[in-house]
């Protein structure tokens, strides 16, 4: 499957054994997921950098094929083979027809590709019309590279929030669907390490604004209500700082006031006016979403950690962003 | 204000909406989708007159809050004229919103292809066709034009503008029709269901059904060759349909308005879809950046005062009447404050400019303090990318 390929680049850490990782990053397989725009691919890549920092081999895995797991990394788009791309953390890009036809080879022993051509079309029609299907090759390939072992810990940027459902959901859906033949009996072993919420945990990216938190808790009830993973922890990403305590807030809002506003552009040489309002936008900004947080803290079951990310004023995207998240991850989870 | 590179914009959305039958919002998630596109359908209700249609087809089913109005469904609603004196404002038109029940739009679609009584109640008692529409996720995109043709001829609104769905890739929705004429076509689809239609082909002299049974399973192919054995008896309506759907996306009346963020991922996005859009042929009417930061965060003067602010923090504060023991490092912190905030909005400007080429209009909304939960917010939203 990986063809050799995907042997991982092994973690420059001095320690002669690695410790377990307690809690998140002691899993196997991780889903980040999220609603589109939340910062979901940034947190996967932080996720992967951080455990491998601790002498994890991981395999980050982008489902959409969009290259941006990579990026985060510094490196093109990637294939469907596990390519190394920092210290102990390797990239793929999901691709359905591969892991098809890595199936068959694997399952049914057949090894001509040419032959599988036309057959790979005809699934595509079959899964086209058969729900579960394509997720099915998707969720396939990530549950065999955990039982295989290439990897410790395989980290997906999953797809957009309804479709991890679709995803997580698929052995199921074929175990209801098909009562025999060789995808049943593989369904069995997929299930058994999706639904172990001690090797697989789905963590679900918001930011603090009211319509990602709204479907990030319609999300946490679906993964309750119709798949067999856990939600292991809820990353809030771009979370204001605050700025003033209350007693700097009072001598703030008397600053505002045109007299004292007029002395201090009289002691700057210019108008204060749009510095003393875009703080008050920051403030506002910032309470505005202080409330969506704290809606979604109470509605959480409060087992599951919520994690904090700073909003990053100066990057978006890149190896230099994936550091500072994972570092204020790293934080929040006591590493 | 001294960096304004932005305001030569050769359009406005007013005039495009005027001209037009059909508006299709598209992009990236995430990006206020949905709010643009029921924004700029009330814009269009109050200003242009006659009867404007806002169809939603996000399973978020986000409109309804948006429109302050729990559970509009598959039939069209026409917004109360009370929410519009409520918010201020006498609208010259009709406001009317439809939501996406993809089951719902599915079985109507079965009604009307179907050939015969039993065909229908056949298929619609199929246990795939239940999972197919309901949670086959290309059925979204294609549901959504689908649906959005029928309603368009029926000739009851001046203007529909479509809010389209989340899908992997934005594109899906074109192609949907296209895919589902040629999967309906498919000599291959055929192929697969040959040996359920005749008992006279021998099944096992043919590898390909060899491989299918030990994967699949016997009855799950079964399962899914009846299915389409009674799907093709609706081939025809269904490929003459799609052609129809197409048609109407590229048709002269219809426009397409990208929603973008201006963050990085959500941008790239947006930027493929529009050179999409241009590749097809298709009109590319509006560019919408979302949530933009406000201007004055990218005066020249401001920054310069701000840096001042910072350096001589302890110095201006001994000049103040408040204490400058909380002064002083309160000056810092709004010093420091705009000088972030600044770097992000010169970050959007920058990329905003990048974007201005590409469409007929562009247009930036600012980001709202507070998400817009009424039709006085959507309206206050559609007057910052109307002119």
């Amino acid at each position: 499957m990986n063809d050799g390929g995907g042997t991982p680049v092994t973690a420059t850490s001095g320690e002669a054994a690695d410790p377990p990782l307690p809690g998140l990053l002691g899993r196997e397989l991780l889903f980040v997921t999220g609603k589109g725009g939340v910062g979901k691919t940034t947190v996967a890549a932080a996720l992967a950098q951080l455990a491998a920092q601790r002498g994890k081999r991981v395999l980050a895995c982008d489902i959409d094929a969009s290259g941006g797991l990579g990026s985060m990394f510094e490196v093109g788009p990637t294939g469907f083979v596990p390519t190394p791309v920092a210290p102990g953390i390797s990239v793929m890009s999901m691709d359905t027809e591969a892991s098809l036809r890595e199936y068959l080879k694997l399952n049914l022993r057949i090894p001509l590709v040419g032959r599988i051509g036309p057959l790979a079309k005809a699934f595509d029609f079959v899964a086209t019309a058969a729900p579960g299907v394509r997720e099915i090759l998707t969720v396939g390939k990530l549950c065999w590279e955990v039982r295989e072992g290439h990897f410790d810990l395989v980290v997906v940027d999953a797809p957009a929030s309804g479709h991890v459902i679709s995803q997580l959901g698929a052995p199921q859906a074929i175990n209801d669907l098909v009562k025999v033949g060789q995808i049943r009996t593989q369904t069995d072993w997929m299930l058994d390490i999706l639904s172990d919420p001690n090797r697989t945990g789905v963590i679900a990216v918001t930011t603090p604004e009211e319509m990602p938190v709204t479907e990030t808790l319609e999300l946490t009830e679906r993964i309750a209500n119709e798949t067999a993973a856990a939600l292991v922890a809820v990353v809030v990403n771009r979370v204001l700082p605050e700025l003033f305590s209350t007693r700097e807030e009072e001598v703030f809002e008397r600053l505002r006031e045109p007299k004292l506003a007029d002395l201090i552009s009289d002691a700057v040489g210019g108008d204060v006016t749009p510095v003393l309002e875009a703080a008050r936008l920051a403030v506002t900004m910032r309470r505005a979403r202080a409330v969506h947080l704290r809606f979604l803290q109470e509605r959480l079951d409060p087992s599951v950690p919520v994690l904090l990310v700073p909003y990053m004023f100066t990057r978006v995207g890149g190896l230099r962003s994936t550091r500072q998240v994972a570092s204020s991850l790293g934080e929040e989870l006591g590493l | 204000m001294t960096t304004r590179p932005f305001d030569a914009h050769r359009g406005s959305l007013d005039r495009l909406l005027a001209s037009r039958e059909i508006a299709i919002v598209c992009g990236p998630g995430g990006v206020g989708k949905t709010t643009i596109a029921a924004a700029a359908a009330a814009m269009a209700a109050c200003h242009h007159g006659g009867r404007v249609l806002v169809l939603t087809v996000d399973p978020a089913r986000r409109l309804a809050d948006a429109l302050g109005l729990a559970g509009i469904g598959n039939a069209e609603h026409k917004i109360p004229e009370e929410m519009f004196r409520e918010a201020g404002v006498t609208p010259r038109g009709e406001l009317w919103a439809a939501m996406l029940d993809t089951q719902a739009s599915w079985d109507a679609l079965i009604e009307r292809h179907a050939p015969d009584r039993r065909t229908k109640e056949q298929i619609l008692a199929n246990p795939l066709y239940r999972n197919i529409a309901g949670r086959f996720v290309q059925s979204h995109d294609y549901i959504a034009v689908e649906r959005l043709f029928e309603i368009h001829s029926t000739g009851d609104y001046d203007l529909i503008v479509v809010d389209t769905p989340p899908s992997r890739h934005a594109l899906d929705f074109l192609d949907a029709p296209k895919r589902m004429a040629e999967f309906f076509s498919s000599r291959l689809l055929r192929w697969l269901i040959i040996p359920y239609r005749s008992r006279l082909v021998n099944l096992a002299s043919r590898p390909f059904y060899q491989i299918a049974d030990r994967v699949l399973g016997t009855q799950f192919l079964a399962d899914i060759a009846e299915f389409f054995i009674l799907f093709q008896s609706m081939h025809a309506g269904f490929v003459e349909r799609a052609d129809a759907v197409v048609r109407l996306l590229a048709d002269r009346r219809t426009t397409f308005i990208v929603v973008s963020t201006l963050e990085s991922s959500p941008l790239g996005e947006a930027e493929l879809f529009a050179d999409e859009l241009v590749r097809r042929h298709l009109h590319l009417g509006a560019v919408i950046l979302n949530r933009t930061l406000p201007d004055y965060l990218r005066d020249t003067r401001a920054g310069a005062v701000a840096r001042a602010l910072g350096e001589g923090a302890d110095e201006i504060a001994k000049r103040l009447p408040t204490d400058p023991a909380i002064t002083a490092p309160l000056l810092r912190e709004v010093a420091e404050s705009f000088l972030n905030f600044s770097l992000v909005a010169r970050r959007e400007a920058e990329q905003r400019d990048e974007l201005a080429p590409s469409s007929e209009v562009v247009a930036g909304a600012p980001a709202f303090e507070n998400d817009i939960s009424s039709l006085a917010g959507l309206l206050a939203l559609g007057e910052t990318i109307w002119g």
